[in-house]
């Protein structure tokens, strides 16, 4: 299918090898003044492999996520991204990435069709309507395009957002809790949508999110964020044995619920 | 450490590709989009200017037969508002559109996509220029008709004092938006304050030396004082002071560089401090 296509490097894209892992971060941490939102955190994703960020809110999920789109600049430590150092050359890796989270807009005066066109030139594409096109049609929007949208509903709106982020044929794909505030059967619809673009394309994914069900079925790795620090890492099935429960959901719970130190930081 | 793969010779490739035309389109199309749908604003943009040449016009008129001074400058005081105008809707035309994307809470989208801040800058600039066009274009031409001034009548001179004044609005622009991003919407006001503060040191309808002999060097470190002095020299018959216009291009690339890297500072501050994402409405 063409919308999944991986993207062919472009002069803005980076090249690195197949199997190097997509995101590096090396004792990375971020201090606001006196408030310590991340503490020295290290971890590796695997390039093709879906990676859920978890933790409750004020974890740290969010700066984290941040300073690997290169919007938030570290305090200590150093995030790399597709080969990018996130803080001196980030634009080549942002050329290779994209974003989509509920809680960024698009400006809402203008068409769904209006809006892929601007981002569109924004990644530099050479042919942006085809890509609108093809994008439309993969994610069911065609109806939409002429549509203002700030008048779509929550789950119009998502999959906009989506199409906004694979414009550019990303090879990395950070999502901000993906499904937040949708009907289940439309959240249904994006995980399905999600897991079958990261096959064809084989694309590497790093979501947060706090829908435990949606991290079982989506999600090769899981990295449990506490107090700015990460304190746990693993497939959803092996957290599950290893914390002796039935779901995530118990596992997050556990997790979240208990004090400081309880959980020694893994390593990457 | 271990092989990131590196950057390797695409990614050094891909910096050196610093600057798409295409993507600086993209900011621009954003801007055009909104103001395409939007005919109170288009309106609203060639309204004021308007108003104001009307109220200028009819104040002429009357000087015209009480001042010496102002009936020997034909039209010096038409011409004044309409240059101000430029200026003035330049600066506007940059921050507004910069508020724009506050406003939207668009900010996060754009600085996670490939475009530079100087594509930024140079969209918002280019913007600028078009919403100066629409607002004192229509001005400009009615004053023909109804009080029989032409702008357009000051040949290339026109052109020097035009580009000087948009130039000097993108610099403001610039200064505001970096302002803003750094201290919130809630000094969106700075967008009218600052160059007001400059209105009077400017000399736009009288000559520099009325003003106190202790704000006559502060005046003389701004263009646009340049420009207007140049402006009455052409209008009173004098020609264009070469010495006027070198000054204003000269203290206008000073500006302009300052101003560009106070927001490109500003950009990193709001990288340091997390803003990106937080600001809006």
């Amino acid at each position: 299918m063409p919308f999944v296509q991986p993207q062919p490097p472009t002069a803005d894209a980076p090249a690195q090898p197949v199997t190097a892992p997509v995101i590096v971060a090396e004792g990375v941490s971020k201090h606001f003044r006196n408030v310590v939102a991340v503490d020295t955190i290290s971890f590796e994703v695997a390039a093709g492999a879906t990676t859920a960020l978890l933790g409750g809110n004020g974890a740290g999920k969010t700066t984290t996520l941040s300073m690997l789109l290169g919007l938030l600049i570290p305090t200590a430590g150093r995030v790399t991204v597709l080969g990018c150092d996130m803080v001196r050359n980030r634009f080549p890796a942002l050329a290779a990435m994209n974003f989509s989270s509920p809680y960024v807009d698009l400006p809402r005066r203008l068409t769904v069709r209006e809006n892929l066109s601007v981002y569109a030139r924004m990644y530099d594409l050479a042919a942006p309507g085809e890509r609108i096109g093809e994008l439309a049609a993969a994610l069911d929007i065609e109806g939409l395009l002429d549509r203002t949208t700030g008048a779509l509903s929550a789950g119009q709106k998502t999959r906009v957002v989506l199409a906004k982020s694979l414009l550019n044929r990303p090879r990395l794909l950070l999502l901000d809790e993906p499904t937040a505030s949708l009907d289940p059967d439309t959240g249904d619809w994006v995980r399905s949508f999600l897991e079958r673009y990261r096959a064809e394309s084989g694309a590497s994914i790093l979501l947060a999110s706090h829908n435990m069900a949606e991290v079982e079925r989506l999600c090769d790795d899981v990295l449990m964020m506490r107090a700015g620090r990460i304190v746990d890492r693993g497939a959803p099935g092996e957290l599950i044995r290893r914390y002796g429960r039935q779901t995530m959901e118990e596992v997050f719970l556990d997790i979240a619920r208990s004090r400081d130190g309880d959980a020694a930081p893994v390593p990457a | 450490m271990r092989d990131l793969g590196g950057e390797t010779g695409a990614v050094r490739a891909a910096t050196a590709a610093t600057f798409s035309w295409r993507r600086v389109s993209g900011v621009l199309l954003r801007h055009l989009y909104v103001l395409r749908r939007s005919v109170p604003r288009l309106l609203e943009l060639a309204y004021w200017p308007t108003v104001q040449m009307v109220l200028w016009g009819f104040i002429t008129q009357f000087f015209s037969q009480h001042s010496s001074w102002v009936a020997s400058g034909a039209g010096v005081l038409v011409t004044a508002v309409l240059l101000w105008d430029v200026l003035f809707r330049s600066n506007l035309g940059v921050a507004l559109s910069f508020m724009e994307e506050m406003w939207a809470r668009n900010l996060g989208q754009i600085f996670v996509s490939p475009l530079r801040p100087i594509e930024l800058v140079v969209g918002l600039a280019v913007m600028g220029g078009v919403r100066t066009l629409i607002a004192v274009v229509p001005a400009a031409v009615l004053a023909m008709p109804l009080f029989d001034v032409s702008v357009f009548a000051l040949g290339l001179p026109l052109a020097a004092f035009f580009a000087n004044l948009l130039i000097f609005g993108w610099s403001l622009g610039m200064l505001v938006s970096g302002l803003i991003l750094r201290l919130g919407l809630g000094a969106e006001s700075l967008a009218w304050v600052v160059i007001f503060a400059l209105a009077p040191l400017s000399g736009v309808y009288y000559p520099i030396d009325v003003l106190p002999s202790l704000l006559q060097p502060i005046a003389y470190a701004l263009p646009t004082a340049w420009v207007f002095e140049g402006m009455r020299a052409v209008l009173f018959g004098d020609g264009l002071p070469a010495g006027h216009l070198a000054a204003a291009v000269l203290l206008n690339a000073l500006y302009a560089c300052a101003a560009g890297a106070f927001f490109l500072l500003m950009v990193q501050r709001a990288r340091e401090r997390g803003l990106l994402l937080q600001q809006g409405e």
